[in-house]
Formats: structure tokens, C-alpha cells, sequence
């Protein structure tokens, strides 16, 4: 795993993205930005490079799993792997969040460890 | 039936109803066309006049339920904090809440960040003099290099000392800002009272209008076919998720769920 890979960190709350920066630097990866709804995040991830968006579902503004779809439907992003990092917790909006195309899913509150479990997880199967 | 007195309880109403359709039914029967328009206009007199009682009785519940509330009516003019209007105070209390706990939140990460080099130093200069103190007690070191290295740990206790007050200072900043929880404690207690109070106005206002829905006929089709919101905004953290069988619970049982959909 490319411990520069570029990281965009998307959450309506600024302590959840620190909590989230602050959990990544520990694992390695500094190359971290941050967006604060999926309106903001589309416009960086389109014209940034990034390698990895790590989301929050429930923002004003564009929500997170529509921001996941919206990714999906891009010729360039289509491919970029997403992590959902959020409160939402029902059966189906994890069947929904899994057929929009994301490609790890950790509820809040969250531990360090299953954090880093998805990643490591993600990062396996893309290669 | 005395029909000029039509009563103006809708349980009363609705006895009055049946006789008054009997009557009519009488009337029918010995062809009195004359009496039975008469009690058919009657009637409409009855519901025109249960539907004006059961109106009047819900807008006094609403203007009841308002002054209740303490609702502004004019929330464009500049209120000051005591004639504030309940909702608006809640609102406001609750927007201390959030502010309270992202500084109490904001605070407590700064002084992890600020401990987090602190530690990492002691970590790897204690380690490094380890290994050279090894060395010394090997007697692998000449007097050059054990100079040196008498000034380093000289150096190293210093700095630990004032490293240690450091995090010690920090830790306790960290308790401190705990505080907030008693602080949000008292003024999310109030505003959950304030929500039970609306609440019960509320179901009191649903209760007089259903009454007038069911005598005058007015309960639409719509209301039994409330839409479903779709999920996509999100709900927000569930909080009884264990008592709730379409919420996981956990990580693990989130991961499971995606397990069997073939993740």
C-alpha cells in the first residue's frame, strides 16, 4: 500500500475529519485533504488526483452516498476506491450504500482498529 | 328530538344522526315528501352546525397550544433573550450544545496533538540511550564516546522532566474540558422538557381535529398513505439500534450483512 497515496476526507463535521486525519497519520498516510460536503468533494475529486475518499453519509448539501453515485458515474473516478464512514446504520441503507458501489463501510463511533481492518481490506483486493 | 337543539358533543352528534335518518326514513315511507325536505334540511343544519362547534373548539385549542408554546408570531423583530419565545430559546440552547461540545472537542484534540511529539521524543532518545548505555555497560565505549554520551543523558533528564510536567499539564487540560458534559447535561434536560410539554399540546390539538374529521367527513385517503421517506439523507446515529432488528448493532454485524452480499 502506497503510504503517500493522496486522501480526501469528507464530513459536515470538522472533529470527525481531525479524528480521521489524526487516525490516518498514525497509519501512515499524510497526504490527506479535506472537503466538508460531497458539493465541495466533487469539484477536488474531479480535477485532484486523489487515490482514496473516505465519506460521511448524512451532509447537507450533497450527501455522501449520493457523492459514492456521482463518483461511480464519472468516466474517471468510476474506479476510486470509497470508504463510508458514518452513523447511518440500517439494513438498507448498507444494501444501498453496497449496490451504489462502496468499497468498505464503518459505522460510527468507530475504533482505530476497524478503521485501519477496512483500509488494509480495501487496499488488498484493489492492489 | 327536539331538532333545534342540536347537540354540540359529537358522540351526542352522531345518536342524534340515527334517529334524525330514522325519522327521515319514517317520513319516506308515508310519502310526507313535505316533512322528510324538512328534516333532511335539518339535518344539514345539524352537521353545518357540529362542524362550526367542532372548528371553534380547535382553533381555541390551537390559540391555547400557542400561547402554550410561547410561539413567536413575529420572529423578525428583534426579541431580547426574555421575552424569547420558547422554541427559539430551545434552538439557541441547542446551538450552545453544538458549540460547547466542537470547542470542548476542539480543545481536547489540541492537547493530544501537542502531547503526541512529547511522547514520541521520550520514546525513541530513551530507546537510542538505551542501547548506548548497553554498550557502556559492555564496556564496548571508549572515554570519548562515553563523554558524550554523559552529556546527552544529562541532556535527556532535562528534558524529560520538563517533557513529563508538560503531559501532565495537558492530561489534566483534558479532564478539564469534560466540563461541558454538565454543562450540555442541564441545558439538554430543559429542552427535553420543553419537548414533552409540545408534545402533549400537540396530541391533545391531533385529538379535537380528529373528532372533527370524523364527524364531518373530512379524513382523506392521503393521510393513510403517508408516503415513506427514502433513506438518502440519512438519519443520523440510531440510538436504540439492539431493539431495532433492520439496524445493525455493531461493526461486526454491519460487516456481516456485507459478507453476504458477496463482499
Amino acid at each position: 500500500m502506497d503510504k503517500n497515496m493522496k486522501i480526501l476526507i469528507v464530513d459536515d463535521f470538522s472533529t470527525m475529519r481531525r479524528i480521521i486525519k489524526n487516525l490516518l497519520r498514525d497509519l501512515g498516510f499524510t497526504n490527506t485533504q479535506e472537503a466538508d460536503d460531497g458539493q465541495t468533494a466533487l469539484p477536488m475529486l474531479k480535477n485532484g488526483d486523489f487515490d482514496f475518499l473516505v465519506t460521511d453519509w448524512n451532509m447537507p448539501g450533497m450527501t455522501g452516498i449520493e457523492l459514492l453515485r456521482q463518483v461511480r458515474a464519472d468516466e474517471r473516478l468510476s474506479s476510486l476506491p470509497v470508504l463510508m464512514v458514518t452513523a447511518e446504520a440500517k439494513r438498507e441503507q448498507i444494501i444501498e450504500a453496497a449496490q451504489s458501489g462502496v468499497n468498505g463501510y464503518v459505522v460510527k463511533p468507530f475504533t482505530a482498529q476497524a478503521l485501519k481492518e477496512k483500509i488494509e481490506k480495501i487496499f488488498d483486493r484493489v492492489g | 328530538m327536539d331538532s333545534n337543539q342540536f347537540s354540540k358533543d359529537p358522540n351526542r352528534a352522531v345518536e342524534d344522526l340515527r334517529e334524525a335518518a330514522q325519522m327521515l326514513l319514517e317520513k319516506l315511507q308515508n310519502e310526507d315528501y313535505h316533512d322528510a325536505s324538512e328534516v333532511i334540511s335539518k339535518l344539514n343544519q345539524q352537521r353545518d352546525s357540529l362542524i362550526f362547534n367542532s372548528v371553534g373548539k380547535l382553533t381555541r385549542a390551537l390559540h391555547n397550544a400557542i400561547v402554550n408554546f410561547n410561539v413567536d408570531a413575529n420572529s423578525d423583530n428583534d426579541s431580547t433573550l426574555s421575552d424569547k419565545s420558547h422554541i427559539s430559546d430551545a434552538s439557541d440552547r441547542l446551538n450552545y450544545v453544538l458549540k460547547l461540545t466542537q470547542d470542548a472537542a476542539d480543545k481536547t484534540m489540541d492537547r493530544v496533538e501537542a502531547s503526541a511529539p512529547i511522547a514520541a521524543e521520550i520514546i525513541t532518545e530513551s530507546a537510542q540511550l538505551r542501547e548506548e548505555w548497553k554498550r557502556f555497560k559492555r564496556r564496548e565505549m571508549g572515554p570519548d564516546e562515553f563523554r558524550q554520551l554523559y552529556y546527552r543523558m544529562d541532556e535527556f533528564l532535562a528534558r524529560i522532566g520538563t517533557g513529563a510536567e508538560q503531559l501532565g499539564l495537558n492530561l489534566q487540560d483534558i479532564i478539564l474540558e469534560q466540563g461541558y458534559q454538565d454543562l450540555t447535561g442541564q441545558v439538554l434536560k430543559k429542552v427535553i422538557g420543553l419537548i414533552s410539554d409540545v408534545e402533549g399540546e400537540l396530541v391533545q390539538l391531533v385529538r379535537i381535529a380528529g373528532q372533527v374529521e370524523d364527524v364531518a367527513g373530512f379524513r382523506s385517503k392521503a393521510d393513510k398513505e403517508a408516503a415513506e421517506k427514502k433513506s438518502a439523507n440519512g438519519e443520523g446515529p440510531q440510538i436504540q439500534a439492539k431493539h431495532r432488528p433492520d439496524v445493525m448493532a455493531s461493526q461486526d454485524e454491519v460487516d456481516d450483512l456485507l459478507s453476504s452480499l458477496g463482499f
